[in-house]
């Protein structure tokens, strides 16, 4: 039997909407692609989904009494990764058949629960691992290069913890980052420049900056040190942005 | 302002405050409700790890480490001949506000030296915490260290600012604190704790009363022993903890490995290793007795004064108490499923969970991430084979040393050569 290939846009809502078209059409051997990783083939029928916000919130509606299993399909997406729509529309069958949203007997549902752990760890470490420089504007900017995209989870962390201070929180590897007026969080797009940051730091920064780095080496006890520990708290892939790790 | 002073002074005060190993920036629930800065509500941040694996969340600061008090564990007693300094409290205030502004912190972690008089000395600290909560609207963290002898008018004051108060024991028995700190009276530690409590629990009261009530020491107050300084045993150490979490409603004893800092004849010598294994063995019980339903005098007693250092205490637990294992995996309850060496409450929390949907077997187990090198000994599934029916504890203990490459292994052999 022909595979049916289902084309969204990448979107959140294009996913809901193609696992809609999956009931709605009863496809039984469905398989939903983002249109960027979509390859063609002779082998099965392509269906091109467009995104459509009413179906895709009947889905979502239809999640609602598996709270903790809906945050997992969210983050999942969120995830990036490339078979994620296979684990997402498998879980989603399963569950609305059996009810059982928290059966991690069943190899989606174990899936999309250890990617949710993941995503969650790298949400923690950012929301840890930001650091801000002040510039002379008064904006406190960052730029992380976290694995998965998690600028929409940790949005409303620093927009209840720094009420009272601009900023822009920047993901390099995704060119696009979040800022918050004082008033609400607005996603942006942007081409960052390192010199032009620079320049524009103020001129109060460079103290604090270098106070942080005298603070991390103060507060350590040389003998108990423990390198291995401290990689594993504190992965090299993160040191690029820590101040405080800043290698030579 | 003159940043290459406030470095100097930062650099001092921070090494001195480092032997405080609380870090904790949880349990605090205030909210960022008035547009100002910070918010406290959440579970706490490690916003970076020391070198030796700890935790940083707070600016852990002295604000003088001038003393007139010759405590003989402490680097800042009188008679050490070393660096002084002391903060203005605008300054810690600006340093706070500037490092949490940038996300480096959570909070503000503030002690001191004792200098003029216990009440001076913590008006100072009362004053910085003052500030900014009311003048910088400041919601963060702050945890303020009670002064021994300190009068109840002012603990009374600290806990309207400060989230956290805490007061270390250090010592654990009286002799011991006699010994090292013959100026300190025991009564001057105990009188700021008893009133704190005595506002906690007041304050619980008059909340469900009068619903603005304002808010006293939301996240409690907390104590640290000093381990491997006196010579106590283990079970002087979690006897006394379990007597500050029930009679003060402590919400968190720490426990300090002894690091040498200066030569005293009454104290290890300088260069003796720090008991690192020991403490975490104290930790794990400590664990054990708030989260996992344990009795202390079950994990320690006249029989058994100290912890084994090369197990942890729940498996030294059972391999003594081999007459309530195999635990059936399907039937046992919450409380015996945590009494099972080699399980975390996750664990049990997974279990319980995944057997309502199947009976489980050792497939079923692995599947959902229980890890089995431990608990294998300890469990009977729904599966036939068990192999280590037959087995004595000893030999259960050795198979176990044998198969986990344990993370302390190689610090255990070498602080045992210490020992013999
Ligand atoms: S009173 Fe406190 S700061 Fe002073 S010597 Fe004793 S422990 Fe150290």
């Amino acid at each position: 039997m022909k595979t049916q290939k289902l084309k969204y846009d990448g979107t959140f809502e294009g996913l809901l909407t193609a696992i809609f078209t999956v009931y709605e059409e009863r496809l039984s051997s469905a398989h939903i692609i983002e249109e960027r990783f979509f390859e063609p083939d002779f082998f099965s029928e392509l269906i091109t989904v467009f995104t459509d916000e009413n179906k895709a919130s009947r889905v979502w509606e239809g999640l609602k009494s598996f709270q903790q299993f809906r945050t997992s399909v969210y983050r999942s997406f969120l995830s990036g990764l490339p078979d994620k729509e296979v684990h997402i529309l498998d879980a989603i069958q399963y569950v609305l058949k059996t009810k059982n949203d928290k059966d991690y007997g069943h190899p989606s549902v174990l899936k999309m629960a250890q990617i949710t752990k993941q995503i969650g760890r790298e949400k923690h470490r950012m929301e840890a691992f930001v650091r801000f420089k002040r510039t002379k504007d008064d904006i406190y900017v960052a730029i992380i290069e976290p694995d998965f995209n998690v600028l929409p989870l940790i949005a409303k962390h620093f927009k209840n913890r720094y009420a009272d201070q601009q900023f822009v929180i920047y993901d390099r590897s995704r060119s696009y980052g979040i800022f918050y007026d004082l008033n609400s969080v607005q996603f942006i797009e942007l081409d960052f420049n390192d010199t032009v940051l620079k320049e524009a730091l103020h001129d109060e920064e460079k103290h604090y900056d270098e106070m942080w780095q005298d603070y991390f080496i103060s507060t350590g006890i040389k003998s108990r040190i423990n390198k291995k520990l401290h990689l594993r708290n504190v992965p090299k892939r993160y040191w690029k942005y820590l101040n405080e790790k800043k290698p030579l | 302002m003159n940043f290459e002073r406030i470095r100097e002074k930062l650099n001092i005060l921070a090494d001195a405050a480092k032997y405080d190993v609380s870090c904790s920036s949880s349990g605090s629930k205030r909210k960022n409700t008035t547009k100002g800065l910070g918010d406290s509500s959440g579970m706490g941040i490690c916003h970076s790890y020391t070198e030796d694996g700890r935790c940083i969340s707070l600016l852990k600061i002295l604000l003088t480490n001038h003393c007139i008090f010759d405590c003989a564990y402490c680097v800042s007693r009188k008679s050490n001949d070393i660096k002084r300094a002391g903060f203005k409290i605008q300054e810690v205030v600006d340093l706070t506000i500037n490092f949490y502004r940038r996300n480096y912190i959570e909070g503000l972690f503030l002690s001191s030296g004792i200098f003029s008089s216990p009440d001076y000395t913590m008006e100072r600290l009362i004053a910085v915490a003052k500030k900014l909560r009311l003048e910088e609207n400041f919601n963060g963290y702050i945890h303020l260290k009670s002064i021994p002898g300190c009068s109840d008018e002012l603990m009374r004051e600290a806990g309207l600012y400060a989230d956290r108060l805490s007061i270390n024991i250090e010592i654990p028995t009286v002799s011991g604190l006699k010994l090292l700190a013959p100026e300190k009276d025991h009564k001057d530690f105990i009188k700021p704790i008893e009133k704190v409590k005595n506002e906690i629990i007041q304050y619980q009261a008059d909340k469900k009363l009068i619903k603005n009530t304002p808010v006293y020491a939301p996240a409690g107050q907390s104590t640290q022993m000093i381990v491997g300084a006196t010579g106590e045993s283990d079970k002087d150490i979690m006897y006394s903890a379990v007597h500050y979490y029930s009679t003060y409603k402590m919400k968190r004893v720490y426990y300090s490995g002894y690091v040498p800092v200066l030569h005293d004849e009454r104290l290890p010598a300088l260069g003796t290793e720090v008991p690192m294994l020991r403490e975490n063995r104290l930790y794990q019980t400590d664990w054990l007795l708030r989260f996992y339903g344990f009795d202390v005098r079950e994990l320690l007693n006249n029989q058994h004064p100290n912890l084994d250092i090369d197990i942890d205490p729940k498996l030294s637990w059972a391999l003594r108490n081999m007459n309530l294992f195999p635990v059936d995996v399907n039937k046992a309850d919450k409380r015996m499923l945590a009494r099972i060496p080699g399980l975390g409450m996750l664990s049990v929390n997974k279990i319980l969970n995944a057997r309502k949907y199947r009976r489980l077997n050792w497939e079923n187990l692995k599947a959902i991430g229980i890890a089995m090198n431990r608990a294998k000994y300890f469990i009977v599934c729904d599966s036939k084979d068990w192999e280590h029916k037959d087995l004595e504890p000893a030999h259960i203990k050795s198979m176990i040393l044998q198969s986990s490459q344990s993370k302390y292994q190689k610090m255990y052999n070498k602080q045992l050569r210490l020992f013999n």
